[in-house]
């Protein structure tokens, strides 16, 4: 386990791994896309109730799902650095904010797009759609807390502590449409025992998850090399490198 | 059809019209798939320019020798 958080903590290991499963996280993302949109626009039935707008679901849910996911590595890893002083779980925690917010003002506006030609409206104040948005907030908030305060070190801790209290909003986000009347549909693919789409309508949706999956962590690799080498600019094993490079 | 696509089954420019009229709803489902694009390929984009310019400007700092950064 602290041999583990060792070599994890390790910056110069971080940025080569990093740079090593970059390439083939990018490649694996690209060919998951290809394949989904493929599946998902072109080869995959209109919905019987809802025509052809229901192919926003393939990159709504994938979205959404990202949304929450990014935001539990965020909290987990910022976590680790209260806890543990880890300073490179900061880093991942800093990079991911970025890629968090960008897929929760994807699922917000692709939900907007969906939500106007089947609900009549572009937005409404419901517990799944405010929720949502409040989850931009705390990423943007996030962001915005690592700017603001003087020393980086009192602003990685302030924006650490708000990503581990924001953690409960993740929670209220998936079980809002058991917990509250809404307009927003229940869940499409967590009953996978029982699931209530079509084969060939659940595949591309799939696909689109992995697609989104590898695409945030192909992010992180690269965002976190940034962040390491602005961080160890200085750092002995940067010159090392520097030196082998060729120019 | 000179300079056309020849190979073109019957029907095929019909449905690639069809295709793209998304059932009435072409506003709505490619609106969001553009929108989608421009966010999530300018985030890749932005943090592959900023990688390239960090490690140059870390680079060439680091192989100055000593004090003159």
């Amino acid at each position: 386990m602290f041999q583990w958080f060792h070599r994890f903590g390790s910056a110069p290991y971080l940025y080569r791994l990093a740079g090593r499963l970059a390439p083939w996280l990018g490649g694996l993302c690209l060919l998951s896309l290809v394949a989904g949109l493929y599946l998902g626009l072109v080869v995959a039935p209109a919905d019987y109730e809802q025509g052809d707008s229901y192919r926003i679901i393939y990159i709504h849910v994938p979205a959404a799902w990202m949304s929450m996911f990014v935001y539990v590595v965020m909290a987990t890893s910022s976590a680790v650095f209260l806890i543990w002083r880890l300073k490179m779980a900061d880093v991942v925690a800093l990079a991911s904010a970025p890629i968090g917010a960008a897929f929760t003002a994807v699922a917000l506006i692709t939900g907007s797009f969906w939500g106007k030609p089947m609900w009549g409206t572009w937005w409404i104040w419901d517990a799944r759609l405010t929720s949502e948005l409040l989850l931009l907030f705390l990423y943007l908030g996030y962001l915005a807390l690592r700017g603001a305060l003087e020393t980086p070190q009192s602003a990685a801790r302030a924006a650490a502590i708000l990503a581990v209290v924001g953690v409960v909003n993740i929670p209220i986000i998936h079980y809002s449409v058991e917990w509250w009347n809404t307009l927003h549909q229940p869940a499409t693919i967590t009953k996978l025992d029982k699931p209530s789409m079509h084969i060939s309508m659940l595949r591309p949706l799939l696909l689109m998850v992995l697609a989104f999956q590898l695409l945030y962590f192909y992010n992180l690799m690269i965002r976190t090399r940034t962040l390491i080498l602005e961080k160890e600019g200085r750092a002995r094993w940067v010159a090392e490198l520097a030196g082998g490079e060729r120019d | 059809m000179p300079g056309g696509w020849p190979n073109l089954p019957e029907g095929s420019v019909t449905s690639l019209l069809e295709f793209f009229a998304m059932g009435g709803y072409a506003f709505y489902v490619w609106t969001s798939y553009a929108l989608t694009a421009v966010l999530l390929v300018g985030i890749v984009g932005w943090s592959a320019r900023q990688l390239k310019s960090t490690q140059q400007r870390t680079f060439r700092r680091a192989r100055q020798p000593r004090g003159k950064s």
